[in-house]
């Protein structure tokens, strides 16, 4: 019988055409079991929000370094939110600030990762996070 | 928790995130699976189904593409089943069909779900033929399958469709190549793609020299006198799509005559493959499950039993336990909706 498996949406938001960090974790997150939706490029929050609603994902995983996401990561969460999409794990990932990081915690994004980063601590926080929730869920089943 | 009515209401009133949620719910086998689709099956059978398969690159996901914008074009609504394999190390899978659609992302007509094919080769199609019921009922009037066509879990896939398309592009081998056993078979309809580049042409005319040495139809699926002769249809999926038109005019055609050949006896068969896919995975983990016969065949080889002596002895002991167990034992020959074998 087939196990659940973490769904993960990766996903650049916005005019930024850089995807090698994306397309890095997308492997990696593959690389520790995962399923991963990567959408590519110049992707609108509507269309985030839209497939992860018809990917039915448990997890969505944002990339920018065009410094716009302070308009476009809480525009995401307003799109999910609007489509009923509001348990899903948001996470994210770029040249991003402390003091924006505090900012967008408070959004929902309550763990961002800066440059350099390992790889490693990205897949076992998103695993640790999720085998937890679903703990939950069978508790309250 | 949500139950498998409130799921079944759900879905059947158009709530796209039911659509989604119901489609993981069968992907993982989740036991309130079996009770939503028994809610709507009397809503499944209207939608045409159109398994897309061909080798890595050959353009499945653009050609499907191009496809939903004819279907759209005319009034059709399109659910996609994009396939990709998993990871046999890792478990994981990198889905990334979606880019080649995402102008459809926000086509409310249209609805895009992404599988990875994960380890089982029956689980695969089975859940593939969840996806695609709950799509039909869901009301789509066309449901599109796209799998990479390599090895038997795959064609199960696109075998479980109302038509075929067989998906090639030249220079990834000659003439013989699509000779080889299934290929022909299992197709409807052929497709060159790429057919603006070189040897395409060639490709289009030893596909048809291939059709014409076959004798063609799918033999397990109807009577013998059914005919069908695999048209093959050269495309440029890109740009403005050239040959698209004449793809979807093979498929109407295909299914024409499939609906005058006899549509029920094939879908019928087909039901029959899921219930044994059904069946096997239930065996597999009644016998290899967390309480399964396990450690009792350790034990057994332990006495230096051959494995097919330790076989025989857990095949008789599930069939006794079976033979004795009353109310279930007369189910057995109720085999639904196929008397014909």
């Amino acid at each position: 019988m087939s196990e659940r498996k973490i769904r993960v949406l990766v996903g650049k938001p916005g005019l930024d055409g850089h995807d090698r960090g994306a397309k890095t974790i997308a492997a990696v997150l593959r690389d520790h079991g995962m399923e991963v939706i990567y959408t590519g490029l110049h992707q609108t929050p509507e269309m985030i929000a839209e497939t992860a609603l018809q990917e039915d994902v448990d997890v969505v995983g944002l990339s920018i370094l065009s410094g716009a996401h302070m308009t476009l990561f809480p525009r995401v969460r307003e799109e999910l939110e609007k489509r009923g999409m509001a348990h899903v794990l948001l996470t994210g990932g770029g040249i991003i600030s402390a003091e924006d990081m505090e900012e967008l915690s408070k959004l929902g994004f309550s763990k961002l990762f800066g440059p350099g980063t390992p790889t490693e601590e990205i897949a076992n926080w998103i695993q640790s996070t999720m085998e937890e929730r679903w703990k939950n869920e069978e508790v309250s089943r | 928790m949500q139950s498998a009515s409130e799921m079944a209401e759900r879905l059947l009133a158009g709530d796209r995130a039911a659509l989604a949620r119901s489609i993981s719910w069968a992907e993982n086998a989740d036991p309130r699976y079996p009770g939503l689709l028994g809610s709507i099956y009397p809503r499944v059978g209207k939608a045409w189904r159109i398994g897309i398969t061909g080798p890595p690159g050959a353009g499945k996901s653009t050609l499907t593409n191009a496809l939903v914008a004819h279907l759209r074009e005319r009034g059709e609504t399109v659910g996609i089943l994009a396939i990709d394999p998993s990871s046999p190390f890792s478990g994981g899978a990198l889905l990334g069909d979606r880019i080649r659609m995402e102008e459809r992302t926000a086509d409310p007509g249209v609805y895009i779900r992404s599988m990875a094919s994960r380890k089982s080769h029956g689980g695969l199609a089975r859940a593939a033929t969840d996806a695609c019921d709950v799509m039909d009922a869901f009301g789509f009037s066309t449901i599109l399958m796209e799998t990479v066509g390599v090895g038997q879990s795959e064609y199960d896939v696109v075998a479980a469709a109302d038509t075929v398309v067989v998906v090639m592009c030249p220079g990834a081998g000659d003439g013989i190549q699509a000779m080889k056993a299934g290929i022909l078979e299992v197709a409807d309809v052929l497709v060159v793609n790429k057919s603006d580049l070189d040897g395409a042409d060639r490709l289009a005319l030893d596909l048809e020299d291939a059709v014409r040495m076959r004798d063609i139809r799918r033999p397990r699926d109807l009577a013998a006198s059914a005919r069908w002769a695999p048209p093959v249809v050269s495309t440029s999926a890109t740009g403005a799509g050239d040959g698209i038109d004449a793809l979807l005019e093979a498929v109407d055609a295909h299914r024409a005559w499939l609906e005058a050949a006899d549509l029920e006896a094939s879908r019928r068969h087909r039901r029959v493959d899921q219930v044994r896919r059904v069946v096997g995975e239930r065996l597999e983990e009644e016998l290899w499950g967390p309480r399964g016969k396990r450690e009792q065949a350790e034990t057994l080889l332990g006495n230096s039993k051959t494995p097919y002596d330790v076989a025989e002895e857990i095949l008789n002991s599930v069939l006794e336990s079976r033979t004795g167990a009353g109310p279930d034992a007369g189910d057995r020959t109720s085999t639904p909706g196929d008397a014909s074998r």
